[in-house]
């Protein structure tokens, strides 16, 4: 089956919760804050503990190992981190800098980024960054936690457009959460809010 | 040459040093006084005690009394691990860690020294394994709980920067690898210094202690490269066994950071 399910997952004391999206399909999390959103991703990237099931195209989280599944599964967190001192360093190949030169020029980065002292940049081009760090690496789900926060209007059409057509190319299916539920309603085929004990679908 | 022996009096004439800085350190507002006093008498009862136990050993050398006393020491070594922590391991496995690092780091290589580099018989004569013990003991000691308490540290405050590197699809071994080889730098690197520095900038203790009682230099001098080169090789190796058990640790069977085994700092 093409698709991911979450199958009774449940942590902490949230959940559980149950869902399936198709290939290609973005849907929409909001909530009040601190019901659990951030771990709720966390969860389905499998680096907090839970119970229950994340199945991938008939595949169990537990069948394949860590990385492995965190590699398919990606999630971009609101805050990103970096430890290197130029963005360059955090790509890992020759091929993976190449590669991302048209995602950074789409988003609005000019040839030498790569070279940029990690701190001088601002909150936005972190977060634009930390998106292409991900996306370069070709991940079949893209766990998205407000992924437009710091940025302003404009850049926040491109990089909804942006995930837009990686989802319709790539078939990359995406679970975004934010704040904001007009663009949910703009972004994602179905939004669900989340509750401390599953989810209901919202009506946008 | 017999060694001078030392009276009451000269030990005390060496203390009033401490007292007076100790004075100096309340005029000054340090508020280290009072630690200085309690570790200076703690000191010299420590000392004396184990002077009177040594004295024990020596006139009834047997393993059984050996083994006791050194495990006495590596349990104590293995709280003082611990103790210097901030942020420790909740539970007895920090403990177990600890303690497990120091048989590594000491012991064996204690039993190496004293079987194959010494080559006294039998191997476990106190006059030779107590005091190599004490001094691989106590060097090591403090290599591995700068690193563990480097690495607790900091796996919690660069908690965010390992979980991100996961969360890329990295191994928990590539996430916690710089913070790791940076702790083991941390735990190895005084010891390191110290062999530069030996003969140069310092005269080690062991090898004073010697000449102070009467052996030849040149004896003392091969006594002491025997042991620095006991050390560095039991404080590296410790280390690296402290750092691997704690790592583990931190990162559950599906490399996940677990902080929640840390406690608190100031809290066990």
């Amino acid at each position: 089956m093409n698709g991911l399910s979450l199958v009774n997952l449940s942590f902490l004391k949230n959940g559980p919760y149950s869902l399936t999206i198709e290939a290609g399909e973005c849907i929409g999390l909001i909530g009040r804050s601190g019901v659990g959103k951030t771990q709720l991703l966390r969860a389905v990237a499998d680096v907090i503990a839970h119970d229950g099931d994340c199945v991938l195209n008939g595949t169990s989280y537990l069948s394949v190992s860590p990385p492995e599944w965190r590699s398919m599964v990606a999630m971009v967190p609101a805050e990103s981190f970096w430890w290197y001192d130029t963005v360059g360093s955090h790509f890992d190949s020759e091929m993976e800098r190449y590669d991302s030169m048209e995602l950074l020029e789409t988003l609005g980065f000019s040839s030498d980024v790569m070279n940029w002292q990690i701190s001088r940049l601002s909150t936005g081009e972190r977060q634009r960054l930390a998106l292409v760090r991900t996306l370069i690496t070709g991940p079949k789900v893209l766990l998205l936690d407000e992924p437009t926060a710091s940025l302003d209007k404009k850049m926040v059409d491109v990089v909804e457009q942006l995930l837009a057509d990686i989802c319709f190319l790539r078939r990359t299916m995406c679970i975004w959460v934010s704040h904001d539920i007009e663009q949910l309603s703009r972004v994602a085929a179905r939004v669900f809010r989340v509750e401390k004990g599953g989810f209901t679908e919202e009506t946008c | 040459m017999d060694v001078l022996s030392l009276s009451a009096l000269d030990l005390s004439l060496a203390a009033i040093l401490v007292v007076l800085l100790a004075i100096t350190s309340f005029r000054m507002g340090l508020g280290l006084e009072k630690r200085m006093v309690i570790s200076g008498v703690r000191m010299t009862v420590q000392l004396l005690l184990i002077g009177v136990v040594l004295k024990f050993l020596f006139a009834n050398a047997s393993f059984p009394l050996v083994l006791f006393l050194s495990s006495c020491m590596l349990l104590i070594a293995g709280y003082e691990v611990l103790a210097r922590q901030k942020r420790k391991l909740r539970g007895a496995t920090g403990y177990f860690i600890s303690t497990g690092s120091m048989v590594v780091s000491s012991f064996t290589v204690t039993f190496l020294a004293l079987t194959v580099m010494v080559g006294v018989d039998p191997w476990y004569t106190p006059q030779y394994a107590i005091p190599l013990l004490g001094m691989l003991l106590g060097n090591t000691m403090n290599g591995v709980s700068l690193a563990s308490d480097r690495l607790t540290t900091e796996m919690y405050n660069q908690r965010g920067m390992v979980e991100q590197r996961l969360l890329l699809g990295h191994t928990w071994q590539e996430a916690s690898g710089d913070i790791r080889r940076d702790c083991m730098r941390t735990g190895m690197i005084p010891t390191i210094n110290s062999m530069a520095a030996a003969g140069v900038v310092s005269l080690p203790g062991m090898m004073t202690g010697q000449i102070l009682g009467g052996s030849s230099p040149l004896d003392a001098v091969k006594y002491q490269i025997l042991i620095m080169f006991l050390i560095a090789a039991g404080t590296g190796f410790g280390v690296l066994t402290a750092i691997w058990l704690i790592s583990r640790r931190l990162f559950d069977d599906r490399q996940r950071l677990v902080l929640d085994c840390l406690g608190s700092p100031g809290k066990s």
